[in-house]
């Protein structure tokens, strides 16, 4: 029941639309509402981010700082709400430092590079009904392209430092981000096959007409993006490429002012990024069962993507840091294998649902059993054939203790 | 190629692309040319889009930007004394006549080709007609680069096997 009405706010498009016409009464050349609709939407997605990075830096910081048993930052404004602002003004002010040896080009477009990538991703993203900038044929595709761009900008960053801390920061992302991007585009593929286009206003709009979440009949690839995301995103407990206490800062190490700022704040865009994609293609997107008719589509979709997003806070307060054989191993060995007989599955239970022509209230709900079914199976089974949950573990004593072989004597109290 | 922001596009692209093409042969540290490179093939990719071919100029993103240009930057960094840079060699005069018949070559061809310019509308859906005449009617072309990729895969995981390794296990 969306009135085509100016004032009804739920969903911008309608104000926009109306101020359009408007224009185009007035005569206004072809161009001009082409241009006018792209600068306002331009202009709002730029607020929304700033806005919603400036609230998410307080917000995780305070978290983080409850999980960890601390206060966090407490002083600044009531309840510490004024610190991403006054954090954000050190930045600015800060004199931004060249390190002599440091190739200048290059150490200048390394946070540009990192930056303009991240950003341009929110231009396919459909923040609500008919709410997004570019709706992209290929939008998925779209996506992913702009993601792998980071590799390079990362690179350009860390080796113009000439810095041998920012250089290692640096290799360390790119076989990183190389070894996830697998995973990641293979976890795509799971609602692109289900869905059969790559638009991500199609899959929004697959979802709501078939009334389920893709995350229903995907857990396997909601599981595995979440993971491949937080690499992309370079968040804990993914963190080698600044791991503090191995090499400074990583990357980033010679960075300080605004140039930093860049880096910091294309963090979290990347995190916003990711979960925008977790909602769109796993989550239904802008649509609740019919509440969008009540309530603006763009609430639902910032409430689920705010949501999701603090899973990756959760993430970063409870678990460690992971070393990088480890992680490529998990990639490689773990997760490839894994992804390709999900998508395996997929494409097999969508030729079956095409070829037996089955019905969707048939077809959908055991595909979702029989694909959560698969999922545990594949997680817990592919570990036991790897040997990482051996039948003989000894709980309550530390993976390293025994590793080492430590000597534990009888009758002594059970770690 | 008639409406007024097309051609502005284009031309801002063919600049971008032809001009960081000229700073990839220009300059001297190769980490510069490579980014250079990463630039030039940007602009190609623009140049997609501004023929209506955005599958294309998506895949040329993520796989010339994202993927070239780090084997690129690989093979720079694995190369002994690759931080020499383009020194200038005892090639430079044939090098430069070499390349100059050649563009001279590509001019005279584009200039001199009766071009045959298609007047069907442009695709509707561009990916799904692309995966359909890849699966349908080019399946044994594609699945030929697929199995060759497949052995490209097995042989280099083969040359960087240690000698002896099959023993120890």
């Amino acid at each position: 029941m969306i009135l085509a009405k100016w004032y009804d706010f739920r969903t911008i498009a309608n104000p926009v639309g109306e101020l359009l016409d408007q224009l185009r009464d007035w005569g206004a050349p072809d161009w001009v509402p082409y241009v006018v609709s792209s600068v306002i939407a331009i202009v709002a997605i730029l607020l929304w981010v700033i806005l919603s990075v400036l609230a998410f830096i307080w917000i995780e910081r305070r978290v983080v700082g409850l999980m960890q048993n601390r206060i966090g930052p407490n002083r600044v404004g009531p309840f510490g709400m004024l610190q991403p602002v006054a954090d954000a003004l050190k930045l600015l002010l800060k004199e931004p430092i060249t390190p002599r040896a440091a190739d200048k080009l290059i150490f200048l477009a390394g946070p540009i590079a990192i930056f303009i990538p991240t950003i341009v991703v929110f231009a396919a993203i459909p923040f609500g009904e008919r709410m997004a900038l570019a709706d992209l044929n290929v939008g998925v595709l779209f996506l992913i392209a702009i993601g792998s761009i980071n590799t390079l900008a990362v690179f350009m960053a860390g080796w113009s430092s000439n810095n041998k801390y920012a250089l290692m920061g640096a290799m360390r992302t790119i076989a990183m981000l190389i070894s996830y991007e697998i995973v990641q585009v293979l976890a795509l593929l799971g609602p692109v096959l289900f869905v059969g286009s790559m638009n991500l206003g199609q899959i929004v709009g697959w979802q709501d007409e078939f009334n389920t979440w893709i995350l229903f009949i995907q857990p396997l690839g909601l599981l595995f993006y979440i993971i491949a995301g937080a690499v992309e995103m370079n968040r804990s407990p993914m963190d080698i490429a600044e791991a503090e206490s191995e090499i400074v800062a990583g990357y980033h190490t010679e960075y300080g002012g605004i140039k930093f700022g860049f880096f910091y704040q294309a963090e979290y865009l990347a995190g916003f990024a990711i979960a925008a994609i977790v909602v769109n293609l796993y989550l239904g997107g802008w649509t609740l069962w019919g509440l969008e008719e009540w309530v603006p589509s763009w609430l639902i979709f910032f409430a689920k993507l705010y949501g999701f997003f603090f899973l990756y806070i959760w993430m970063r307060g409870t678990l460690p840091r992971l070393r990088i054989d480890q992680l490529m191993t998990f990639a490689w060995k773990y997760l490839l294998p894994l992804a390709l007989l999900n998508i395996l599955v997929a494409g097999g239970e969508v030729l079956l649902w095409r070829e037996a022509e089955l019905s969707r209230n048939v077809a959908l709900p055991t595909f979702a059993v029989v694909n959560f079914a698969i999922a545990g199976i594949a997680v817990v089974g592919w570990a036991r054939v790897l040997g990482h949950a051996r039948k003989d573990h000894r709980g309550g004593r530390a993976t390293l203790t025994q590793e080492v072989g430590a000597v534990f004597y009888e009758g002594a109290a059970n770690p | 190629m008639d409406d007024t922001g097309t051609v502005v596009a284009f031309w801002m692209l063919a600049v971008i692309t032809v001009g960081s093409a000229l700073g990839t042969a220009a300059v001297r540290n190769l980490i510069h040319a490579v980014v250079f490179l990463v630039i030039s093939f940007t602009g190609v990719a623009g140049l997609y889009i501004t023929l209506s071919a955005d599958f294309l100029a998506v895949t040329q993103v993520l796989i010339y930007v994202g993927a070239i240009s780090i084997l690129v930057l690989f093979a720079i960094m694995l190369t002994p004394r690759g931080d020499r840079g383009n020194q200038e060699g005892f090639l430079r005069l044939p090098a430069v006549l070499l390349s100059g018949l050649l563009a001279a070559t590509m001019i005279f061809v584009a200039l001199d080709t009766d071009w045959n310019i298609s007047d069907r509308a442009g695709f509707e859906d561009t990916a799904t007609d692309i995966g359909e005449a890849l699966l349908d009617k080019f399946v044994l072309p594609f699945e030929i680069a697929s199995v060759l990729l497949l052995v490209a895969m097995l042989g280099a995981i083969v040359l960087v096997r240690p000698e002896g390794a099959v023993e120890e296990e």
